[in-house]
């Protein structure tokens, strides 16, 4: 196997590295010596030990979002949380109505749990945000009908990092009787996240987002007023019965102490992203046609979203091949089709096909920050040479007033 | 995803990049795709009074494999006579490349772009 030299990390977003703190509390957890039992066994100190440091970190991811332990459930991630939430609910409410309301912008975990209930007879709403991502809270409000038992709405986007209002969803939700389900998978340890004061009935988290382990989740379930849900995992009836399957010990630690330190750290490294984001922003904004995707005041400091238009994003990614970033283009997508998220924002296909998400964490550094303002500026030149559309724009046609031969 | 040599070739080293003056009655251009699907070619070819393509120029918006699927054509296009380019398939280009199955569109558009700058260039021969 050949050594490649690592490219920068920028692709925060997509999965973050484990935290040393965190991988060394995992390895205790792991051989003979370690704290290697089942914490569902009852009857010896192995069991005892191992059921010990999972309730810690129970406790320790309650913390971080001031929730009960006892309403935190473990899963194998944010899309299992996400399932068991839509499903659990919808399953378990399905006498007292069969509607949904959810955005066209969630993670398809959401979204894909969702098409699942419309197969099985349940009617779902898929709201438009507004041209910042954000949803419009009247136009939520006037989606909810009588027979609505669930709303979903993420806290922060993946793709544009927006953060959505969900205090005053919540308000909205309870208000009616009805069920709110946020996914937090990007926002927890990144925004402050208050479950005594927002009106959240169900939440999902993943550890693999916040420099844990992958394979590891959470799901929050309300107690006070207490949320039922039907389980989607059948076993011996692990966690209050709503998820059955051996806990694994090291993974949960894992998001314990994942979820410690996020907690701790969070003030002090949000205004560190803020910084370096800013410093990223600065460099790139003079660029001319370059257009940021999603509202950039209430949107979390680490994440960059930008097209660059006249030039097609897989062959950018291409050209940063020094640095891993993700792209909205339809060619880095498995479907030929442009990110679904910016095309609900009402970004034209070019604009999709263009776009750039940076995302920045715990070990991203200034000069890596200068390094890719350079190296931008110099290949987004560079392309546009070879671009048939910048040149059109700059002879001052209207291009979307071609007619295009496309096949 | 991992691109042939080839291609990154191409795509760090993109030959005959730019164009003609589109109004040059020696020059065809054919210009296919849409930004909507994410790949426009713009392909030149300066035919001589042979009739054979003596220069060609691309530009192109899209990702690796469609750059280097425009530019390895213009390689290939010169010294052909409008025949031989016509018969040119994309096929031929997508093996060239390596291209893997999800981008073999690209080299099908490549192939409509010569075959459209053949039929401009002839359309203005015969005005």
């Amino acid at each position: 196997m050949s050594e490649t030299k690592h490219p920068i990390y920028l692709d925060y977003a997509a999965t973050t590295p484990v935290d040393p703190r965190v991988a060394e509390k995992m390895m205790a957890c792991l051989t003979m010596e370690g704290n290697f039992g089942n914490p569902a066994s009852r009857s010896h100190s192995f069991g005892w030990n191992a059921e010990a440091a999972v309730e810690e970190a129970r406790r320790q991811v309650a913390g971080l979002v001031n929730a009960d332990p006892r309403e935190i459930i473990w899963t194998s991630g944010a899309t299992e949380s996400d399932n068991l939430a839509l499903k659990g609910v919808a399953h378990f409410y399905r006498k007292k109505g069969r509607h949904i309301v959810t955005s066209r912008t969630e993670h398809k975990a959401v979204l894909d749990s969702c098409r699942q209930l419309e197969r099985e007879g349940y009617e779902v709403t898929y709201l438009t945000p507004e041209e910042n991502g954000l949803l419009d809270l009247d136009k939520l409000k006037s989606a909810l009908r009588d027979d609505t038992i669930l709303v979903s709405i993420m806290h922060v986007n993946n793709e544009i990092g927006v953060i959505q209002d969900i205090a005053a969803i919540g308000e909205i939700t309870r208000e009616r009787g009805i069920l709110f389900h946020s996914d937090a998978a990007q926002s927890a340890g990144k925004v402050p996240i208050d479950l005594a004061e927002m009106k959240v009935d169900l939440m999902s988290f993943s550890a693999h987002k916040i420099y844990g382990p992958k394979g590891i989740g959470a799901l929050y379930v309300r107690r006070k007023p207490r949320v039922r849900l039907e389980a989607q995992m059948h076993g011996g009836g692990h966690e209050r019965g709503m998820r059955s399957g051996t806990l694994p010990t090291h993974q949960i630690v894992g998001m314990g102490e994942a979820f410690r330190i996020a907690r701790e750290e969070m003030a002090e490294e949000n205004a560190r992203l803020l910084g370096l984001r800013n410093r990223l922003l600065n460099g790139l904004k003079d660029i001319e046609e370059v257009y940021i995707n999603g509202d950039l005041e209430r949107r979390i400091p680490g994440n960059l979203n930008v097209s660059f238009n006249f030039v097609e994003g897989e062959s950018l990614i291409m050209a940063l091949k020094d640095m891993a970033v993700s792209s909205g283009s339809a060619c880095t997508s498995a479907s030929l089709e442009p990110s679904y998220v910016l095309r609900a924002l009402g970004r034209e296909d070019e604009l999709a096909h263009s776009s750039i998400r940076f995302t920045l964490g715990r070990f991203t550094t200034a000069e890596e920050v200068d390094f890719v303002v350079e190296t931008v500026r110099r290949k987004v030149d560079k392309l546009r040479e070879l671009s048939p559309l910048w040149e059109m724009y700059q002879e001052g046609i209207d291009l979307s007033k071609v007619e295009w031969a496309a096949h | 995803m991992a691109y042939s040599a080839k291609v990154l070739d191409h795509y760090e080293n993109p030959r005959n990049v730019g164009s003609f003056d589109k109004d040059d009655r020696s020059v065809g251009t054919g210009m296919v795709g849409a930004p909507s699907c994410g790949d426009v070619m713009k392909l030149q070819i300066k035919v001589n009074e042979e009739g054979v393509i003596e220069d060609a120029k691309f530009k192109t918006y899209g990702c690796g494999s469609a750059i280097a699927s425009s530019s390895l054509l213009t390689e290939w296009v010169k010294g052909k006579t409008l025949e031989e380019a016509t018969r040119i398939k994309n096929s031929d280009i997508a093996e060239e490349l390596a291209l893997p199955p999800v981008k073999i569109h690209c080299s099908v558009l490549a192939e409509d772009a010569i075959k459209a700058a053949i039929a401009d260039y002839q359309k203005k021969a015969g005005a």
